[in-house]
């Protein structure tokens, strides 16, 4: 009987987030007329890509036992550098050159995986911590977006038909209806789940995050998983830059800014351990819908930004806690099953 | 060029030198082929750094290596494991938050294409675990699994790879129950004859008589001798083991130790272990006024487990415990202190100092309180004291002030024993006082012991080292897997005595049946 009972409990707890989710909308479809509407589920789908393509980055670093504070300015950095590229183009001696969108893209991505490998090389091969080394790189970063424009925004970002780098703006638009987003989360998602379940790397990044002493005896190269893990999360808020100044057309330095809390939070609600060693994309995911739906519903429902910045604390306390009172009765029920084994 | 076709691996004068110590010294050893090649001696005496030289965990300061006539050198695990060896580690060194199956197959990877072929892993993972006798599902997570079963999945990682030629096996039993042993010698057995070369580390000598075809005995880093088991008996292993001329001062006690009171008296300890079974089961013991008792036992038969019942770190066991006549109730570590318990522990660097203070500071740090003068330290009390401490132990230092690192090994662990005797104690606890510093410390280590237990200062003393537990203790009880098994004291106390108690309770080989 007893043991009925806890593997209700642990169903429940396992599903949590997900039953959370679902009394959230619930809730908030009754507290506000306007919230099961098109366009309402739309703006929640484009600002939980927003928050999930970080959240995907971030899971794997998480894993890993490490920590990326960086991503909010990158994003921030990266959109700054592509809406200067479209607008002023590259000035090498005296001659500017203006790239496609497409190259933009491609370019922005490469510099997110570059600070990405800095964080890596600092964390493995200078040993900083990751928390120091990456709260380095986010005010290098915020530096340099501000430097990029001496603080001013990018404004009315469109390109120049006679230039042929015009259609940013497709990243920031509806593609049937649907936020562009919201597909390159969905293909990142996809991606990011086969990399961690089907692929030997994800197995790698787990067990390096599990323990790292047996990972290296084992012949894992842990620094080299530990690096490419930063440049994952790098690449994802590359991502969110380019998308970001798509959806407003402009580039303002200081975006982003706090973003990474966001993307930690909803990781965390996901079920990711900050120790390490345990997570799943799938959990990341619903974890961005929570953060997503809790931010949009309360906003709807004219909850003071104040009171919403309390009520998300609260959230992600409890997450955790349930997390741990998940672990331990996962740790009874393996006591007693070996219990009855004998 | 070294080239013997009944040698798999051949050591040459390895050095190992580590900060302030050398592990070993020109050690050279012979991997005899399709044998059980056993690793006895102390504590420190080298064995685990000479396996890991071989398995690429470490590398030698100096010497060489051969295999089939020519030099190898192993830079990281992948070398070694290329020319075919693997290792068993004395501490697990499992995925707990990783399935049984991936655990197995990691960096073993069997792949499909891009994708992994999670099939062919369980299906392989089935297979090897059925050979070991242990069907345990391959999707079940490491972390649930019993220490046992854990060292099952341990020696299938090994066997994953059919190019395995040596296997190293580092205290593979320390934590299997009698059935488990019976079935991993078996596998041992399986394994030699398709070719295999083992490596068997173990302190538990009976097992050796055992498994065991060749037997090597390191001491002090050094390479003492070595010869076949079946030319040899236990006396003669201790004996090379213990060495011969390493003999301490036996010393002479003035206290009747016969009319003394008891000061403690454990009765019935038990400590669960996680994961089942006992880490103390039903252990009674008791301690007179001004004694020195010994406790002596194996690595994990309980011995620092017992200290920290005794000082509140483990709440979770049973029993009673009578302090100075009346029934105690053992709460947390400060409250130990207040009640008289001082423990000088077994890990100087990690629980014994503060590295970051200085020497007079690690002194007192247990008995700041007792030099406040109303919310403030009282500074010249202090040093005061600490002075007194540095003369009573003679410790050598030349300014109290200076880093507690500053001190040789043996004087650091005079000030973790000042620590405690500042607390003014009843009973000190010392586990293993005597590792990690040179003979001379030792002996004045021992000294120590002597002068306050003459004074009338009750001691515990945990040991590994027959000679020290020998020349320093009035009483010795033995502990093995948990269990006390012996209670030896005046002419009973023998190395022969020692050691039989030692495997007593661990239920497996021919002392079993």
């Amino acid at each position: 009987m007893k043991k009925n009972n806890n593997q209700l409990m642990m169903t429940l707890l396992k599903g949590r987030t997900f039953i959370v989710l679902i009394i959230l909308v619930i809730f908030f479809s009754f507290a506000s007329s306007s919230f099961l509407s098109v366009n309402t589920l739309t703006m929640v789908a484009k600002h939980v890509s927003l928050y999930g393509i970080l959240a995907l980055g971030m899971t794997f670093v998480i894993i890993t036992g490490g920590i990326d504070l960086s991503v909010g300015s990158v994003l921030g950095l990266t959109g700054m550098l592509a809406g200067g590229l479209i607008q002023e183009g590259l000035t090498i001696g005296g001659k500017t050159i203006y790239f496609s969108v497409p190259a933009i893209i491609v370019l922005m991505l490469l510099t997110g995986c570059l600070i990405g490998l800095i964080n890596g090389l600092v964390v493995t091969k200078l040993n900083v911590p990751a928390f120091i080394a990456t709260l380095g790189t986010m005010y290098i970063c915020r530096g340099l977006a501000n430097l990029r424009s001496n603080g001013a925004t990018f404004s009315k970002i469109a390109g120049f038909e006679g230039l042929g780098n015009v259609g940013l703006k497709a990243l920031g638009t509806n593609w049937l209806g649907i936020p562009a987003g919201v597909y390159i989360f969905a293909v990142l998602a996809v991606l990011s789940a086969v990399l961690l379940k089907r692929t030997h790397i994800g197995w790698h990044i787990l067990a390096v995050g599990g323990n790292e002493k047996s990972a290296k005896l084992s012949g894992i190269k842990a620094d080299r998983v530990k690096i490419l893990v930063y440049i994952i999360s790098g690449f994802c808020a590359a991502w969110i830059g380019l998308i970001n100044t798509a959806q407003l057309s402009a580039a303002h330095p200081a975006s982003g800014d706090g973003w990474e809390m966001n993307a930690i939070a909803a990781t965390v609600l996901g079920g990711t351990s900050m120790a390490g060693g345990s997570g799943t994309i799938v959990g990341t995911i619903v974890g961005a819908f929570v953060i997503g739906v809790i931010n949009d519903g309360m906003t709807m429902c004219g909850v003071s930004e104040f009171w919403q910045k309390i009520i998300r604390g609260v959230v992600i306390i409890l997450a955790v806690v349930i997390d741990q009172t998940q672990r331990n009765l996962q740790a009874k029920m393996a006591l007693q099953a070996r219990n009855e084994a004998k | 060029m070294y080239d013997d076709p009944n040698v798999v691996l051949h050591c040459e004068k390895i050095d190992k030198i580590y900060p302030g110590t050398k592990a070993l010294d020109q050690v050279s050893f012979d991997l005899l082929k399709g044998k059980v090649n056993v690793l006895i001696g102390e504590n420190g005496a080298g064995k685990s750094t000479l396996m890991k030289m071989i398995a690429g965990i470490e590398q030698p300061s100096a010497g060489k290596m051969y295999m089939d006539g020519e030099e190898v050198v192993f830079k990281d695990t992948s070398a070694a494991r290329a020319r075919g060896i693997g290792i068993i580690h004395q501490e697990l060194s499992l995925f707990q938050n990783m399935t049984v199956y991936q655990n197995i197959y990691m960096c073993h990877e069997k792949r499909k294409g891009l994708f992994l072929d999670d099939k062919k892993h369980v299906e392989g993972a089935k297979a090897i675990l059925k050979r070991l006798e242990h069907e345990i599902p391959p999707d079940t997570l490491v972390g649930d699994l019993r220490v046992g079963q854990q060292q099952m999945v341990e020696i299938a990682r090994n066997l994953v790879e059919d190019d395995l030629r040596v296997l190293i096996m580092d205290e593979p039993t320390s934590s299997l129950s009698a059935a488990e042993v019976k079935v991993l010698f078996k596998i041992m057995r399986e394994l030699l004859q398709q070719g295999l070369s083992i490596v068997y580390i173990s302190h538990r000598l009976e097992e050796i008589m055992e498994i065991g075809d060749h037997v090597t005995i390191l001491r002090d880093g050094k390479y003492v001798a070595d010869a076949d088991v079946k030319d040899v008996d236990l006396p003669w292993i201790v004996e090379n083991m213990v060495g011969k001329n390493t003999q301490y001062h036996r010393f002479e006690r003035s206290i009747d130790l016969d009319t003394a009171p008891k000061v403690l008296e454990l009765n019935h300890i038990r400590l669960p272990k996680t994961g089942g079974g006992w880490l103390l089961d039903d252990v009674s013991i008791y301690l007179k006024k001004g004694e020195v008792l010994g406790i002596y036992g194996l690595l994990g038969a309980g011995r620092s487990e017992l200290f920290e019942c005794l000082m509140g770190m483990r709440p979770e066991h049973t029993g009673e415990v009578i302090y100075q006549g009346k029934p105690m109730k053992i709460g947390d570590i400060a409250d130990q202190l207040k009640a008289g318990f001082a423990l000088v522990p077994e890990d100087r660097q990690r629980q014994g100092l503060v590295q970051s203070l200085d020497i007079c500071k690690n002194a007192s740090l247990a008995s700041l309180t007792d030099f406040l003068t109303g919310f403030l330290m009282n500074y010249p009390a202090e040093e005061k004291a600490v002075d007194e401490q540095i003369r009573d132990l003679h410790i050598k230092v030349a300014d109290k002030h200076l880093p507690i690192l500053s001190l040789s090994g043996g004087n650091q662990q005079k000030v973790v024993i000042a620590k405690g005797l500042m607390t003014k104690p009843t009973v000190l606890l010392m586990d293993e006082p005597s590792r990690g510093i040179d003979i001379g410390a030792k002996t004045e280590v021992f000294e120590i012991i002597h002068e306050f237990s003459e004074r009338g200062l009750s001691i515990i003393v945990i040991s590994s080292e027959l000679k020290e537990i020998m020349a320093i203790a009035d009483r010795i009880y033995v502990l093995s897997n948990g269990k006390c098994t012996a209670e030896l004291s005046g002419g009973d106390i023998t190395e022969d005595n020692l050691v039989r108690a030692s495997y007593a309770g661990l239920g497996t080989g021919k002392s079993a049946s």
